[in-house]
């Protein structure tokens, strides 16, 4: 048990090794292969979560062994980072499954890539080292830059190295302040940086570097420009890590280092943040009504809801934060399942023109139901997992700012805007193109794999507790050590 | 003087005693190839006997010859890798040259000559001493260019590197000149003692002498401006050949650098950081900028090593004790992947030929995923992308750099690194995302030796008996050299 999370981590890595020494004429074993992987994965990160104290703010699990130098191999998962590590670990099957026959080519190398790419995610969530942390972060270019450029569209070359160079670029400027909180702290041990004083000047220029990194992941407005690229060329399971889970990255990161270990940087910088997360709400969402292509209207769509996101984290309060934590999970599950969508569709016609369909709910009444379901949460209808996250943020920004509450909330408008406008061209309407007459219904791989983002959307949108639970105590201390961390800088103000 | 006190040199001697021998029982053979065959063998066990010698030394401080020659745990290091270097890089030799029909046995000879030039230049604690081992070094370096001599590359290279490298000499002896004129020495202890004396900052001729040094030093390491043969020389020699020039060679040029400024120098460091900052930037700049549009493999990697000089460069600029680790660690990593990367450059072969532009590469992964993973490997590790050894080469370099306040340096060394993924991106991309061209031949045994040892060791660094190894020595190693001054 003590070493579980390494186990969780590894595991994926153990069976790409598997796969390494397949034949590599025998896809089906690969598949079979990185399929149990994940599944067993899945099933040891259920036990932690199981095992997981919800009372407890602090890390959990936590594993400590000296690595090169003074640095340290040290893991463990508290409240905020616990569930994104079941959701990596829930989404990778469901990606394997989606790629079952649309990868036909080099399925050997595809499998090894995805599986890497998980081992490299879940390291990100559970290490409590910086560079430790970096090496995850940073790693993961490798596997998704090569999902990108092999298996992905027409213009897959320019989208991977898009994708590649800008969000290094973003993260060579973290990895120098990571130096400079070395220097200053005498560690790199996260837990104890938590509680590491920075100067306020320094704190300036620290919050910015990382906010470089963080922004380009999550993307915010204006350096989200590669998402939409990549979400455009990269495979249907790579748009699905991608939205599900790389995106997240930024925001967890916002709430692992920028938050808590800058605070008043954060507090002082929070009008840019709020400033551009209403710009990424309104501006992303009307690029978002006019999009022919649906990957990438769904792609915008990502850049929008992460704007609550930005504006959750940055109230630094508790419904803020949980909000902002919710929204991420939801959009996690939501975009993945839209990706998935489209998916389904692109490999029976091989367009995502949505000027190509129309009256789909004829030949395809489950997909119809599904596709609805997700479309609606995208919304954030009352009722499904989206309703929760935008609630909260935007409940938490109202104390906040009024302003920036009443901006974000014209983005819900939007949004119902472009979604059911996706959804009305290209599931409704007469069924008038030749090609779309043959269309067959979800098979029973695809059902298999929406079928649990259908009922974990509509679960969650009405009984949110187990979600908000596990975040509770954690954010919580989140919120107390930033205000406490705020106040005598207040009172200096003052004087 | 008894053979007991000679014991910190009995690498050199070794090696010495080494190449005569061989020398002699290459011109007694008669059969050309099968000499040359037997010679290159003996030579490698030369240089594992002097590695072994070497890992037996205990890194403790020990001055030989009136202080002409020291040994402590940096040369310890540095030799070590310098042997490795030599010894993987001869291995590559055999069938290639064996193809050129020119396995000649003086080959081996003049790379244990140049070998020992570069363990000299380790230990050197003296400006004569340092050119002696530098012009040994480099006068075998210039024949072993020029080895192909049918191949008027092979001379072009050659004479340019003779040319260029006799005028960077000249500046460096003109240097040392002007130092032992102005401190009155040349040995490093002496002038360290006298460069501390009221004034001497501000003194011209010191200064003047120290820029001629370090501007010789320079060309040795090809950092820019002086870097102008790296190109022509890496892409005119044979491959092997280049293969040798990459590594060890700049090894022994940046010791020299380190125990020329931080054991000579120590306190006109004000001086001298100036002009490492501005080699290191623009070697970085240049190295990242002018590789992006080449389209030999060779050349590409001739660029490449000019950034990585750069990188190198910043851990000296920092002038710390973990700057000197930085550095050594740097070259550490930086030879693994070097010779890493020139042996998947020799195996890149067509009907019966080599071949060097990036573009033969097309689609490598579809007819052999083996090489075309090694080398993406290698080239995201060149790339300093994590978790790959490349990226603790670059952190352990900008770390010492952000605790010195080298801010700006240290952002144009990271901001160059993207621009630098690029064109290693561009390589991968080839490999992976293109159609695929004809096969390659099979790749030979010990190509594939070196290969698999470089990608292990760039793969495994981040295992603690890796990486923490190699942290660790140079760690210890450089604490002994800034601790200790002059």
């Amino acid at each position: 048990m003590s070493n579980i999370l390494s186990i969780v981590t590894f595991l994926p890595l153990a069976g790409a090794i598997i796969i390494a020494f397949l034949n590599s004429e025998a896809k089906g074993n690969a598949r079979w292969v990185a399929l149990w992987t994940t599944i067993l994965t899945f099933a040891i990160s259920l036990l932690i979560w199981i095992n997981f104290d919800k009372t407890n703010p602090g890390f959990q699990f936590v594993e400590d062994y000296a690595w090169i130098g003074g640095l340290k191999y040290k893991m463990g998962v508290d409240g905020i980072s616990m569930l994104f590590v079941i959701l990596t670990t829930f989404l990778m099957p469901l990606c394997i499954l989606a790629s079952w026959e649309s990868v036909q080519d080099r399925v050997k190398e595809y499998m090894i890539a995805f599986l890497v790419l998980e081992t490299l995610m879940l390291g990100v969530f559970c290490a409590l080292d910086l560079v430790l942390f970096y090496l995850f972060f940073e790693g993961g270019l490798i596997p998704m830059f090569l999902i990108i450029g092999v298996w992905g569209g027409k213009r897959r070359v320019y989208a991977s190295f898009k994708f590649f160079l800008y969000t290094l670029l973003g993260s060579v400027l973290m990895l120098l302040a990571m130096m400079a909180m070395y220097w200053h702290a005498g560690t790199t041990d996260i837990p104890t940086l938590l509680t590491t004083k920075f100067p306020a000047d320094m704190q300036w220029w620290l919050w910015l570097a990382f906010f470089a990194s963080f922004a380009v992941k999550m993307p915010m407005w204006p350096v989200h420009t590669w998402l939409p690229d990549a979400h455009v060329e990269a495979p249907t399971a790579g748009s699905v890590i991608l939205a599900g889970i790389l995106l997240k990255m930024g925001g967890y990161g916002f709430l692992r280092f920028s938050l808590p270990m800058f605070p008043i940087a954060s507090e002082q910088l929070a009008p840019l943040v709020f400033s551009l997360s209403i710009i990424a709400i309104v501006y992303t969402s009307l690029v978002a009504l006019v999009q022919e292509d649906m990957k990438k209207l769904i792609a915008y769509s990502s850049v929008a809801h992460m704007g609550y996101v930005t504006m959750g984290i940055f109230t630094a309060s508790q419904q803020g934060i949980d909000g902002a934590i919710f929204q991420m999970l939801s959009h996690g599950i939501v975009s993945a399942a839209l990706f998935l969508c489209v998916g389904v569709i692109y490999d029976r016609t091989h367009t995502r023109e949505i000027a190509a369909y129309g009256g789909l709910v004829e030949r395809m009444p489950k997909y119809a139901v599904a596709f609805m379901v997700f479309t609606m949460a995208n919304v954030g209808l009352p009722g499904t997992s989206g309703f929760i996250g935008e609630f909260l943020t935007l409940l938490a920004a109202f104390k906040a700012n009024t302003w920036v509450a009443i901006l974000a909330t014209t983005g819900v408008i939007l949004s119902a805007a472009y979604a059911l406008y996706l959804y009305r061209r290209v599931i409704f309407g007469v069924l008038e193109k030749p090609k779309l007459k043959a269309l067959l219904d979800l098979s029973p791989r695809e059902v298999a794999i929406l079928a649990p983002l259908v009922l974990l959307t509509i679960y969650y949108g009405f009984y949110p507790a187990p979600v908000l639970d596990v975040t509770g105590a954690s954010v919580k201390n989140l919120v107390a050590n930033y205000e406490a961390a705020l106040k005598p800088a207040a009172a200096m103000l003052g004087q | 003087m008894d053979l007991i006190s000679l014991a910190p040199v009995y690498p050199e001697l070794m090696v010495a005693l080494g190449a005569i021998a061989l020398l002699m029982l290459g011109a007694f053979m008669r059969d050309g190839e099968a000499a040359g065959r037997t010679v290159a063998w003996l030579a490698l066990a030369v240089i594992a006997a002097a590695f072994v010698l070497v890992l037996n030394q205990t890194g403790a401080r020990e001055v030989l010859f009136d202080g002409a020659f020291v040994n402590d745990g940096v040369t310890r290091f540095l030799k070590l890798l310098i042997l490795m270097g030599s010894g993987l890089a001869l291995l590559l030799t055999f069938n290639d040259f064996a193809r050129a029909k020119i396995l000649f046995f003086e080959y081996p000879v003049l790379l244990l000559i140049a070998t020992l030039g570069m363990l000299m230049m380790v230990s050197a604690n003296d400006l004569i001493a340092l050119y002696l081992g530098l012009e040994l070094q480099s006068l075998a370096l210039y024949v072993v260019a020029a080895f192909k001599r049918d191949d008027v590359r092979s001379s072009e290279a050659g004479l340019k590197y003779f040319v260029l490298g006799a005028l960077s000499s000249g500046m460096l002896l003109y240097g040392a000149s002007l130092l032992y004129g102005i401190t009155g020495s040349t040995g490093y202890a002496q002038i360290a003692a006298a460069a501390q004396a009221e004034g001497m900052a501000q003194n011209l001729g010191l200064t003047a002498g120290l820029v001629f040094v370090l501007v010789g030093l320079a060309f040795k390491v090809s950092a820019v401006p002086f870097h102008m043969w790296t190109p022509d020389v890496y892409e005119g020699a044979p491959t092997p050949v280049t293969t040798f020039f990459a590594a060890a060679p700049k090894v022994a040029a940046m010791a020299l650098l380190i125990r020329f400024t931080q054991a000579a120098l120590p306190s006109v460091a004000l001086q001298w950081q100036q002009i490492i900052i501005f080699l290191s930037i623009a070697s970085m700049v240049l190295g990242a900028f002018a590789a992006i549009g080449q389209t030999n493999i060779k050349r590409l990697l001739a660029y490449s090593s000019i950034g990585h000089v750069g990188f190198a460069l910043i851990g000296l600029a920092a002038n710390n004790a973990e700057g000197t680790a930085g550095v050594l660690i740097y070259l550490a990593i930086y030879v693994f992947m070097t010779l890493g990367a020139f042996a998947c450059v020799l195996a890149m072969r067509r009907n019966a030929q080599n071949v060097e532009e990036i573009s033969e590469l097309a689609g490598l992964a579809k007819t052999d995923l083996r090489l075309a993973s090694v080398f993406a490997v290698l080239m995201f590790s060149l790339a300093g992308i994590p978790p790959l050894a490349g990226f603790w080469a670059k952190w352990y370099a900008f770390l010492p750099a952000i605790k010195a306040g080298l801010y700006p340096l240290a952002i144009i060394g990271v901001v160059t690194s993207v621009i630098g993924a690029f064109y290693y991106l561009r390589i991968v991309k080839i490999m992976f995302f293109d159609e695929a061209a004809a096969p390659f031949e099979p790749v030979e045994g010990k190509v594939l030796l070196v290969m698999s040892l470089a990608a292990i060791f760039v793969v495994g660094f981040v295992l603690p008996f890796i990486g923490g190894t190699v942290f660790d020595a140079a760690t210890a190693a450089a604490s002994a050299l800034v601790g200790s001054g002059p």
